[in-house]
This record gives structure tokens, sequence and C-alpha cells, in this order.
């Protein structure tokens, strides 16, 4: 196979897609925190697009696709020397720049659930350690061929396991550790701006299109199919959360529109090159309603996930990743597997649950252990006076709104 | 009829509110305003430009209240407004000639 | 002279100051506040959480006038923000010691 110019300039606009996708996080998020948080959350969400991006190139690309490990790669090709060949029909580095976009947003999704109190300094050194320790390994896993459980013949097309079962979980573990917000269960924390989560949902919805039709890492067949699925899913998603929300609450919410369609391209993700039909509609209206219930799990463990990253990232990977045991069709992707439901039997679905159970507890142990270590050495956490006076002003002296 | 005018940290807003409900306070009036006291302010900094705020975000609580029930009123949100850090706040009271209530039309103590 | 506070539905702002303009009135400070009283807040969701919104948006007229104008202005305000249905506001007029205009200097009525 030579090198095909429209899969590479496929894979190129996709890794910009990706890319704009953390700055639309940052969005989703700062409108949902505290005006005098903003700041911070935009910040914790944009620093990624910097230290995770030197951290990459510098080890992380090698680490998750050098050497021949079944669990982490080498460092053979550390500062990406000797990644100038070809993989598959286009340049490895087109395939380097599109998996950091990927390692820069996964850790960003974590500060969802610990908004308000992460002090700067700690949360930087929390990135990092943790793309080192859980995201590099588990990128190994789930997507070099040498990966165990690539080898294992589970399929994650676009990080159901190794995206958002691994932060969605790691957000739990740093919760359990930097404890809930001041106030928090007694102080009303409405979102402060919702018109600007609106922006970032749409920034999201836009990027996911790179995101998980330039996992196809061609221009073909397979990232059309992905392209029409995650829409979809997206759609289904709004619909479902919609439908859940109206029935419980009595309100269909902006808010909920917003977090209805990211569930559902969040449980696409895994599968959006693998199946067809009407098999998106069905993930991403089953992820809608199911993650709008999820929201009960926090207020039952009185955990402040601040922003729900449990209830839409870890129930909508697992979702995503076990439906896949489900909806799977060869006939889609031949590259793939048969799901239950395509005369596949449970060898997928078994497989999508040793995925996910392993990303969970390897993902859920390592962090807490980083966290832990983290809030002994220099704190985890700001001190109450900073946390009252807001994020913006305490760590990084500025504020959004000028009076 | 006095008028009774508090400054206080925005946070203790609901708690301030809550407790004036339940001492049977029927109406007040909040707005975002920013104060300038012993707290001082801080420092922001824009590209190396440091800029000094002196002023800090307050709410700024109204509420006229029958002569009887003005030390209460006082009483009730010192307490709840005090976290015993600098930059509580302030109240003060005020006496209020004439009082309309617009829909009815009724005037005095009837219109609080 | 007298200091006349005026909180009224945010709608009737303009009804309020042409009707104040028209009795000779020349100026008025307003501010955006969040009022509190019989007329109840409503309640907000947010994924499942529900917010009792006590406060609901209010804006507040201010003018000082002369003790002749009070009964006039403090009338003309009641008239004109009138709605009829609860939370139409309230009206309270406080005794005003002293009034300077900056630009001039000049004081008391003649600074009205």
């Amino acid at each position: 196979m030579g090198l095909d110019t429209g899969d590479t300039a496929w894979v190129l606009i996709s890794a910009a897609l990706v890319l704009f996708m953390t700055p639309g996080l940052a969005l989703f998020y700062g409108g949902m925190v505290r005006s005098k948080h903003v700041l911070g959350m935009l910040m914790q969400n944009i620093f990624a697009m910097g230290i995770i991006s030197v951290l990459w190139s510098a080890v992380g690309y090698s680490l998750a696709f050098g050497g021949s490990g079944r669990f982490i790669g080498d460092f053979s090709l550390a500062f990406l020397n000797g990644a100038d060949g070809i993989t598959g029909t286009i340049p490895t580095m087109a395939f380097v720049a599109f998996q950091m976009m990927f390692a820069v947003i996964t850790p960003a999704l974590i500060t969802g659930a610990t908004a308000d109190r992460l002090k700067f300094a700690s949360y930087a050194v929390l990135i990092a350690a943790w793309a080192l320790l859980v995201y590099f390994p588990v990128a190994r896993w789930v997507w070099n061929s040498n990966g165990w459980i690539f080898q294992m013949g589970a399929l994650d097309f676009a990080g159901g396991a190794a995206i958002h079962i691994n932060a969605g979980i790691a957000a739990l573990a740093v919760v359990l550790v930097i404890g809930n917000r001041i106030g928090h269960g007694s102080e009303p924390m409405p979102p402060h701006n919702l018109p600007t989560t609106i922006l970032g949902t749409g920034i999201l919805w836009f990027g996911w299109m790179g995101f998980n039709a330039g996992s196809a890492l061609a221009a073909n067949g397979v990232a059309a199919q992905a392209v029409v699925n995650t829409h979809l899913a997206a759609a289904a998603g709004m619909l479902g959360w919609l439908i859940a929300e109206r029935k419980q609450a009595g309100h269909a919410t902006t808010l909920g529109a917003a977090s209805g369609a990211v569930a559902g391209l969040v449980a696409i993700t895994p599968c959006a090159g693998f199946v067809g039909g009407a098999s998106p509609l069905i993930i991403g209206a089953v992820a809608g309603a199911l993650c709008y219930l999820a929201l009960g799990i926090k207020a039952r463990l009185k955990l402040d996930d601040s922003l729900d990253v449990i209830a839409v990232h870890l129930v909508g990977g697992i979702i995503g990743t076990v439906l896949l045991g489900l909806f799977a069709d060869t006939g889609v992707n031949d590259g793939g597997a048969d799901g239950l439901f395509y005369g596949g039997g449970v060898e997928l679905l078994v497989d999508q649950v040793i995925a996910a159970v392993s990303v969970l507890i390897y993902s859920f142990v390592v962090t807490y252990v980083i966290a832990k270590v983290i809030d002994r050495t220099m704190g985890l956490r700001v001190d109450s006076n900073d946390e009252r006076a807001g994020l913006d002003q305490s760590q990084h002296s500025e504020s959004a709104y000028q009076a | 009829m006095r008028l009774v005018t508090a400054v206080i940290k925005p946070f203790k807003l609901d708690e301030v509110k809550d407790a004036l409900k339940a001492i049977g306070v029927t109406g007040m009036t909040a707005t975002e305003v920013r104060g300038f006291g012993r707290q001082g302010g801080h420092t922001e900094t824009y590209r190396g430009a440091e800029y000094k705020i002196d002023f800090v975000p307050k709410v700024r609580l109204e509420l006229v209240v029958d002569d009887a029930q003005v030390d209460e009123v006082v009483d009730t949100i010192a307490s709840t407004a005090a976290t015993d850090k600098i930059g509580d706040g302030k109240i003060w009271v005020t006496a209020v000639d004439r009082i309309v209530r617009i829909r009815t039309g009724e005037e005095g103590s009837a219109a609080i | 002279m007298k200091l006349i506070t005026a909180i009224i539905k945010p709608f009737k702002l303009d009804d309020v100051k042409d009707a104040l303009k028209a009795i000779g009135v020349t100026g008025m400070t307003v501010t955006e506040v969040r009022g509190f009283g019989r007329q109840g807040g409503h309640t907000e969701t947010y994924r499942g959480a529900e917010y009792k919104i006590d406060f609901v948006p209010k804006v507040s007229v201010e003018t000082v006038v002369s003790d002749a104008q009070v009964d006039a202005v403090v009338d003309a305000i009641a008239s004109a923000a009138h709605s009829e249905k609860i939370g139409d506001g309230k009206i309270w007029v406080v005794d005003v010691e002293r009034l300077i205009r900056i630009r001039t200097g000049e004081e008391g009525d003649h600074a009205v």
C-alpha cells in the first residue's frame, strides 16, 4: 500500500478538527461553572493543548506506538525521531498529529469533575503524570497492533474505552481525593452562562466528525459511515436525554439538549466505524436517556462530580463500548467483527466487557495514587479563601468579566 | 418605617434571605455592587501590566421594615452574614417618610 | 429634599421615565436589581438539580426631588408602574440632608 493523498488530506484535516474540540470543551464546561471560576476552567482545558502536546512529541507517541510491548511501548521514537515513514496509506507524521489531539483532550475531560477547586500548579503535574502513567499505556493497549486489548479482539474505533471510560473513571478517582466544593449541597451553583455552553457543544459536535471519521485513517466508506453515525447518535442522544428529562423534571432544557448530544457522541465513539443502519440511533438514544438517569448517581454518593463527567463520559463510554458487542457489523466494516445481534455470538461482547473493566480498574487505581501523592506533597486543592475568591483571581490574577 | 441597607459578601445572600424569611420578612431587593473597604482589593495582571482592583464584588440588600422589626432584622442580617473574616460588610438604617405599594396604592405599614 | 426609590417591573421603566419627564423631573438613576417579594420566584432545573430562584429581575429608579415635588413624583411613579398584577413593586421616600451638583457646586434645591 502506498501513500494515498486523499487519505492523507482527510487525516490532516481531522487532526485540526479534533484540536478544535479542546477549546470547545473549555467553553462547554466554562459556561456551566460560576463566573468567578470560568477562566480557571478555560485555562485548565487549553493548558492541556500546551503540556500534553509537548509530552506527546517527547515520549508519548513512542510509549503508545513505539517498540513491540503488549502493555507499553519504548523510547525508540522519542521526539518523533524515526516517525517519518508511512503508516497504512498516510504519512506516519499525519497519524502522530491526529493521535496527539486525542491525547490532548482526554485529560482535559477530567476537569469538569473537579471544577472550581483544583490548584493550577497541581493540575499541571496531575495531567502530565496522568498522560504518562495512564493515557499513553491505555492508548497502547487499545490502538497499537501489539497492545493486549487490540490483540484480544476488542474493538474501540475512536476511544470509548481509551478515552471516555478512561477519563470518566479518572474523574471519579480525583474527586474522591479532592473532595466536594465549599457550599456543595447548601449554596446554589447554577451555570453562569449557558449560551457559552451551547457554543461549546456546537464546536464539540463539529470536531467530533474528525474525531470519529478520522479514526478510519482513510477517506473511504468507513469514514463516511462514521460521519453519519456520529451525527445521528448526537441527534438521537439529544432526543433521548430530552424525553427522559421532560418526563422526570417537567421541562426540556437547553443544557439537557447539549448534554444529550454529547452523551450520544460519547457512546458512538467506540462504535462509529463498526455499526450501520439504525444502530447509531439506538446507541445514541439509549445513551442520552441513561446518561440523564445516571445524573442521580452522584447525588446518591454525595459526590461532587461538578459537571457530570461520570454520568456523561464514564456511563456514556461504557454504554458505547458494551453496545458495540451487540451492534458491530462486518457488513459495514470487514476489519471489525460481528456483534451478538449480527451473528457473531457473545465473543465480541465478552471482549468488550473485559476491555471496559480493565481500563476502568487500571485507570481508577493509578489515577487515585497519582492524585493522592500530589495531594500529600503539593496539595491538590486551593485553600478556602482562594476557593471563595474564585480560581480566576486566586490562580490566574485575572477576571473574565470586568465590571 | 425604616430602610435597612446591608452590604454583604455575595455568597452569603441566600443564607441571609432564608434567615430573613424565617423571621417573617416578605420582601427585599438585592443588587450586585462593588465595595471598597478594609478588606482591600487584589491585583490582576494582563500581559505583564498590573491592575489594582480596589473594588471587590458585594451584594447590597435593601428592605423597608416596620420600626418594631428593625432591630430583629439588623441582628439577623448581622449574625447570618458574619464569617469573621475581613470584608463581611456593613448594615445601616435610615428613616422612611412614605412608602407605597404600587399595585394596590396602600401606604405605610400596610405597604410593607 | 427627598430621595425617592422605586422598585418596579423592568418593562415599566420607559413608562415611568416618560411620566417623570412629563412632570418636570430632570434626572434619575436606574439600576438592574433583583427583588424578592410576594410575587414569589420560580424554579430552574439544571441536569436534574432544582434551584429555587427567589429573586426576580426588577429595576430600581432613584431620584432626588425638592420637598414640594415629592408627592407628585410618588404618585406619577405609582400610576405609571401600575399593572395590577402582584410584583408591581414599592416606592419609598427618605430624607436627604444635603445635595450637591458636582459640576457647579450648587447645593440644595438648585442642585435637584
